[in-house]
């Protein structure tokens, strides 16, 4: 809001050191929260008021704008700047507003208690250090305070003071109070939150905001602006193992700079780092910024930096780095206590996308153990969790991510979870299920010399794994090959890897059980996989008729994965048999042929489908490479390669 | 870390942020001191340069030493700088009052440099305290395909995890100094030596507190004449930042309209 404020108190009436939010004053943020209509706004305004906060005028405008409305003066008023709220009534979303107490400025957040704008609520308190809880004291504890409890939980705020409000409408009743007090205390222990204060007050009036008044005379705790005066403001992690979660990798001159922000610990040049989750090991060459570089220096927690490696790794956006000896784990498995804010209620089974800083990946809920309103006094158990409701998930994610449960690292042991682009949720790292694929010590994968964005600029496009899976004989060889030579005519770097083929050699141990398909799949999927990140476009044909053997492929392959269904019906397939495959098996002379002896598990969410009774072959390789330029594998055109750079 | 490394991080986070989840960005250089703040804040998060276009929309109204400056420090920081016109006044909603109309002229030009661009993020230098509309924007704050800005249906944001995902043909705003304050501004100007345009600094007891077109921007009553001195002056006034700028007095919702339609 366009508040500047002056000085409340004395002791900041000195120029130099007492600059708005200079260094010597410690600022703190808070928000106030708790049931719609219990009186924030209200006690918001009368903050402003005894603090000297308000601009020249704003007071007079405001009561002449009620006027003008023929309605009486509301301290609330000051908030509703926006006219849209001001018609509804309630407050939409978050404010911020500056005013200070004597030894403290404060950035007041304020957040609505209409449950339609939780995400207002929690974008709101997410930023806060310290929380005023607002309970009317007619009402008493309502749902959306209870809510709005749990969530500052959730959000880690742990500095809570209660407010009990309206206290003029229960003729300042002691016992009303300490009954309310009482029952918020509970709930709010029962969570790990201990109240800094409850404190009874009329916001309307100013007992107990500022001054202890006759009305509140056996009222003996803080006042309103004393308890905000106690709050500490949250420091940087600095005394934690470092992370620095891997932003991006610049290379805009001859260095190629990590960039970052150091979410705890601290780092120096010479420090010996290990990049998770891969595990790679290197030392930091030096520490770069701008005008004056290299810096000399330990970094600290908080810092936006950037550096330089003593050797060329790939290293790639989300990674995170750490010192050797006090990693975060590597897992493709975690427990999460969660807030959801999606219409759609979250259940077992559902694609997600989950980011843990900035690192993102695919994942799947393989478990609800625990979904309740946390409104309700009653926790009934659901099988989803609902809109603004909040629950416990087990998490299976598609690639591996190094993070750190919750308790132990605040900052990096959080996630948001998204739907459609948009953040759907969020919540904290129980427990992370470390090693479920944990790579030996002594094995040091070597790098390659090239990183991909030199290859990507050779071969105009990214690597990438194109998976045809379809019966026998309908075609998958022979389009591979086709596409193959189309991508090679244009300068690319396609590599067919066949099924057949690789049974030949690489696949000769294997046979065909399911355990051995399965196998014989994963070593499929893995080869071109590693094709793949190193820029080329491997193109695998195998019928791969299992569906879970096909899922795994694509979690190998991850974002590089495009599979593409070869859906020639089966008698024409039949008709065809090129390799007389159809014949012998009809003959029974071919056990477990897929086609006729086993299932083929058509895909469900192919990138595309493709019937090659219906197109030529020219045609049907048109329409892959319009899905690998729609889906950024091709480069379209020059601009498109300095977005991958 | 002191307060303005605080808030230095933070806006080299979000502009790394912003580079490194859309496809096109420019920053809106309206070469007051927020956006030259901002282009600083640019250079340190990426070692020097800026990365992406300055985009100047330019109403040809600003005071003869903006265009001074915009000429000599884009040529000196190095800048991709692109200016791109307004369409004339009589293409702006004549129902707005006048200042405002004005105002929504450069909302036009904006749209129109959308356009030719295909920008999918555009970096605004707006912060929290200086205008009540502002203080309810996210950092990524999505646009309609008109531009508009929906206050109602904003996405949450928390832990500095950002929507990022416009729908197509729809674009971004990127807010790096939405938690800087007006003295914050002035005291990292100091910090940093970064160089301002003087109309800032008071002269025969009036000076510009903020910077807009020529015709709708008044001086405030001032003897701030250096920035030690705007910094005192900061501490003591109650008079608000933008009450120089006619188009927010003019009516109640006048300036909520205009960023309604897509405005900064």
């Amino acid at each position: 809001m366009n508040m500047i404020v002056t000085s409340a108190s004395p002791s900041t009436a000195n120029g130099a050191t007492s600059m708005p939010n200079g260094t010597t004053r410690p600022q703190v943020r808070i928000v106030i929260v708790g049931h719609v209509d219990h009186g924030k706004s209200t006690l918001v305004g009368r903050l402003l008021h005894e603090t000297g906060s308000l601009p020249e005028g704003k007071l007079e405008m405001l009561k002449a704008v009620s006027a003008r409305r023929g309605m009486p003066f509301e301290w609330s008023f000051l908030l509703d700047a926006l006219q849209t709220e001001r018609d509804q009534g309630i407050t939409i979303d978050t404010t911020q507003i500056r005013f200070r107490t004597n030894s403290r400025d404060i950035v007041l957040i304020d957040a609505p208690g209409h449950a339609e704008f939780l995400r207002n609520m929690i974008t709101g308190a997410s930023q806060a250090d310290g929380a005023v809880l607002i309970i009317d004291a007619l009402e008493g504890v309502r749902d959306q305070t209870r809510r709005h409890g749990y969530l500052l939980h959730l959000l880690g705020v742990k500095q809570v003071a209660v407010v009990v409000n309206k206290m003029d409408r229960v003729d300042f009743s002691a016992a009303r109070f300490q009954e309310i007090s009482d029952e918020i205390s509970a709930h709010l222990n029962g969570l790990g939150v201990t109240p800094t204060a409850v404190i009874p007050i009329s916001a309307r009036d100013g007992d107990g905001v500022a001054m202890r008044t006759d009305r509140i005379s056996w009222y003996k705790g803080p006042t309103v602006v004393e308890a905000l005066d106690r709050l500490e403001p949250a420091r940087p992690l600095e005394a934690l193992a470092l992370r620095l979660p891997v932003q991006a990798i610049y290379k805009f001159d001859d260095r190629r700079i990590v960039a970052g922000r150091i979410e705890s610990g601290s780092l120096i040049a010479g420090d010996e780092i290990v990049i998770m989750p891969a595990g790679k090991i290197a030392k930091i060459k030096t520490v770069e910024s701008w005008p004056v570089t290299p810096v000399a220096g330990r970094q600290g927690a908080g810092r936006s930096v950037g550096i330089t490696l003593d050797r060329e790794l790939f290293i790639e956006r989300g990674d995170i780095i750490a010192h050797a000896g006090s990693a975060p784990r590597e897992t493709r498995r975690l427990r999460a206590r969660i807030f959801w804010l999606h219409n759609k209620p979250l259940a077992k089974g559902d694609q997600l996308l989950v980011r843990c800083g900035p690192k993102e990946s695919r994942a799947t809920v393989v478990a609800i153990e625990k979904a309740v309103d946390p409104g309700e006094l009653s926790s009934s158990e659901n099988k989803a969790i609902g809109r603004n409701h909040v629950g416990e998930i087990d998490i299976s994610l598609s690639n591996p991510i190094a993070t750190d449960p919750y308790t132990e690292n605040p900052r990096t042991g959080r996630l948001v979870i998204e739907v459609s682009g948009r953040i759907a949720g969020g919540g904290l790292v129980l427990s992370v299920d470390a090693g479920q694929r944990a790579v030996p010590v002594d094995i040091v994968p070597v790098e390659s010399a090239l990183r991909p964005d030199e290859r990507s600029a050779r071969y105009r496009h990214n690597g990438a794994v194109v998976w045809l899976t379809g019966l026998p004989a309908s075609g998958k060889s022979t389009l591979a090959r086709a596409l193959e030579r189309r991508l090679f005519s244009n300068g690319g770097s396609p590599i067919l890897l066949d099924g057949d083929t690789l049974r030949a050699g690489l696949n000769r141990d294997l046979g065909f059980s399911a355990t051995d398909r399965s196998e014989n799949i994963r070593r499929l999927a893995e080869v071109a996989t590693h094709l793949a990140r190193n820029g080329h476009i491997a193109i695998v044909a195998a019928v791969s008729p299992a569906r879970e053997d096909r899922a795994a492929a694509r979690r190998i392959a991850d974002t590089a994965f495009r599979e593409i269904h070869v859906a020639t019906p089966a008698e024409v397939c039949e008709e065809r048999d090129p390799k007389g495959h159809y014949k012998k098996a009809r003959a029974g002379a071919l056990a477990s042929f897929t086609g006729i002896g086993n299932d083929y598990e058509a895909p469900q969410a192919a990138e595309l489908v493709i019937d090659t009774s219906k197109r030529t072959v020219a045609e049907a390789a048109d329409e892959i490479e319009q899905m690998l330029k729609a889906s950024g594998v091709l480069f379209d055109e020059v601009v498109d390669l300095a977005a991958n750079i | 870390m002191d307060h303005l490394d605080q808030l230095e991080a933070q806006s080299i986070y979000i502009f790394r942020e912003a580079f490194a989840r859309l496809k096109k960005i420019a920053l809106l250089w309206s070469l007051g001191k927020d956006s030259n703040v901002m282009i600083w804040l640019a250079r340190k998060a990426f070692f020097g340069r800026m990365p992406f276009p300055a985009l100047h929309v330019d109403t040809g109204k600003k005071f003869p030493e903006m265009y001074r400056f915009r000429d000599h420090y884009g040529k000196e920081w190095d800048l991709d700088l692109r200016v791109e016109p307004c369409p004339p006044i009589d293409a702006v909603d004549p129902t707005l009052p006048p200042a405002a109309r004005s105002a929504a002229r450069k909302t036009e030009g904006l749209k129109m440099a959308l356009a030719k661009y295909g920008f999918d993020g555009l970096i605004a230098g707006i912060r929290r305290d200086e205008e009540a509309t502002r203080a309810k924007e996210r950092v990524f704050s999505p646009r309609g395909l008109e531009g508009n800005w929906d206050v109602r249906d904003q996405p949450p944001e928390f832990w500095d995890h950002f929507n990022a995902s416009p729908p197509q043909g729809a674009h971004l705003r990127i807010h790096p100094i939405l938690h800087w304050t007006e003295a914050d501004i002035w005291a990292y100007t100091k910090r940093e030596n970064i160089p301002i345009i003087p109309l800032y600094l008071a002269k025969n007891g009036k000076r510009y507190r903020s910077l807009g077109d020529q015709d709708i921007t008044n001086p405030v009553a001032s003897n701030a004449a250096s920035i030690e001195e705007i910094l005192i002056e900061l501490e003591q006034t109650k008079v608000p930042e933008r009450s120089g700028r006619a188009l927010d007095h003019e009516t109640e919702d006048a300036f909520e309209r205009l960023r309604v339609a897509g405005y900064l």
